[in-house]
């Protein structure tokens, strides 16, 4: 059995995530700071509360209570960060041709089901997929436009009457906060499943997003191997060359021009299943 | 199987070729996860000295205040609602400047420049033209209210007043008869034609706890800027001291 070493993930798209994370931590503890001075929300009908947000003990256990400034301040730094990062990344996606593998395609609609059948242990088989399966384009795709639209929703709440058109869009004040509380939600929700998906999916894809490769083992190589130039650690690019054996081929058009017909070559490299 | 490229050991030399670019990635991953771990504690953990947050904060939230005025046009003014709409159980929200009741021996004490003083009773007020409003009042904390007040527009009460060099100035500044809860508002917002020096809630005089018998309502601020019971109202350049933002909000806390 051999080895090689198979590009997964650029450089900059480990950066962006890297940073989105801390970032968009920091903005939903600031935000529970906030929203703890007016905790209105909850789950239910009239009267009967099936889930308030959130029980006293959430509160206590976080140490949310009584930091309203606080929350505000950093809120209102970190926010930057959040936009700064979250548009560069969608700047990448587009110019480096990333979006092909991330924006769900006439297929995925149909095929995120068979993927959650799949992970369920219902259906044995998983339709073929490129770097990422049908569910990860739509649930990688939303994130960003729930990203997007905290960005948005947020500035309708922050200024309510400079961009009353924004605020109005929404459905006016009280409705763009709701819709900024339950995008929080959701990415709570984003959150438990992907870290999930990447439990279950190994060391091997998860070092991925670190290192940028993942190891691939292979028995009959189908192809001649080719030698790569060094697939981007979180380093300088280094410029020794590769022992002999080494054999880093790019992930099935990675690295390949959108326009190139020579892509097809390599695609019948398959690549494992990734969160 | 025929192995050609295997070490001695069984190991493949590509192996160490994983475990070194691992071990990079990995290095430089948890030393840029420190180095974030150490500014986040840093910047949370910095004395709040005298403007109740973070200086780093202090100078985003004040760089974030610059941009966001940038964008201010007094011609966007906050949505007006019908009187119908206007909640009857208005919320009182803060006490600070409001011990005791005030009877008609107040008087609005106007700081033209310093030793010159214009002192006014609120039949003075009353005297000027009468501006109704009813808007949805914001509060830092998240709640917000329709409510319908009625006074003299701050820009009328400038004009009848021939107080045109004072409007030259950056801020306005105002105190309660007690001292105890002030206030500085940006002349722009000052002179937006929706804030009123107010002395009328729900067509009539205002109760006591809601800052008998003049307060400031300037929709474009949230409701820490609304100063009640008005003793002093002056003009500066530099930032008036201000009550909430010396607890760490931000000193523009504009809509």
């Amino acid at each position: 059995m051999k080895k090689r070493i198979v590009k997964k993930h650029p450089l900059a798209i480990r950066w962006f995530h890297w940073i989105n994370f801390p970032v968009l931590t920091i903005m939903i503890w600031s935000g529970l700071l906030i929203y703890w001075a007016n905790d209105v929300y909850k789950l239910g009908w009239n009267d009967k509360t099936l889930l308030k947000f959130f029980p006293q003990s959430f509160y206590d256990a976080l140490h949310i209570p009584f930091k309203l400034s606080t929350g505000m301040a950093f809120h209102f730094f970190f926010m930057w960060f959040f936009f700064l990062n979250g548009l560069l990344y969608v700047l990448y996606t587009i110019f480096s041709g990333e979006w092909r593998y991330l924006l769900p395609n006439k297929h995925s609609f149909k095929e995120a089901w068979l993927v959650v059948l799949h992970d369920l242990h219902i259906r044995k088989t998983a339709p073929p997929q490129n770097k990422y399966n049908a569910a990860q384009r739509i649930a990688y795709s939303s994130i960003v436009v729930m990203g997007m639209g905290s960005v948005i929703t947020g500035l309708a709440i922050y200024k309510p009457i400079q961009f009353q058109w924004l605020c109005n869009l929404f459905g006016g004040y009280e409705a763009a906060r709701i819709e900024h509380f339950i995008l929080t939600l959701g990415y709570a929700l984003f959150f438990l499943v992907h870290v999930g998906q990447v439990i279950l999916a190994g060391w091997n894809n998860f070092q991925a997003m670190v290192t940028g490769f993942e190891v691939e083992k292979y028995d009959d190589p189908i192809l001649e191997p080719q030698v790569e130039p060094d697939p981007e650690p979180l380093s300088e690019p280094t410029t020794e060359l590769l022992p002999e054996t080494a054999v880093i081929i790019p992930r099935a058009e990675s690295t390949a021009p959108i326009d190139s017909n020579e892509a097809t070559e390599t695609n019948e490299i398959t690549v494992s299943p990734a969160a | 199987m025929k192995t050609p490229n295997t070490a001695p050991g069984g190991q493949q030399p590509i192996d160490k070729e994983i475990r070194r670019r691992t071990v990079v990635s990995f290095s430089i991953f948890f030393v840029c996860l420190t180095i974030g771990g150490i500014l986040f504690y840093k910047l949370y953990n910095q004395p709040q000295s005298a403007s109740g947050v973070q200086p780093t904060l202090r100078k985003a939230l004040n760089a974030d205040d610059k941009i966001f005025s940038l964008l201010f046009s007094k011609k966007n003014e906050a949505r007006s609602f019908k009187k119908e709409n206007a909640v009857k159980n208005v919320r009182v929200n803060g006490d600070v400047g409001m011990d005791g009741e005030l009877d008609t021996t107040w008087r609005l004490k106007v700081a033209r420049k310093p030793g010159d003083t214009l002192v006014l009773t609120l039949d003075d007020i009353k005297a000027l033209p009468k501006t109704e409003i009813v808007f949805d009042f914001k509060c830092v904390e998240g709640w917000s209210q329709v409510t319908w007040w009625g006074g003299v527009r701050f820009s009328d009460f400038m004009e009848k007043y021939n107080l045109a060099p004072q409007m030259a100035t950056k801020y306005v500044g105002m105190i309660t008869p007690d001292e105890a809860y002030y206030v500085g508002n940006d002349m722009p917002s000052m002179l937006q034609p929706q804030t009123l020096l107010c002395y009328e809630m729900n067509g009539k005089p205002l109760p006591q706890d809601q800052g008998y018998p003049l307060r400031l309502i300037i929709p474009v601020k949230y409701g820490i800027k609304h100063l009640k019971r008005i003793g002093v109202v002056y003009f500066s350049n530099d930032k008036p001291k201000d009550y909430w933002a010396e607890q760490g909000y931000d000193y523009y806390a504009g809509l």
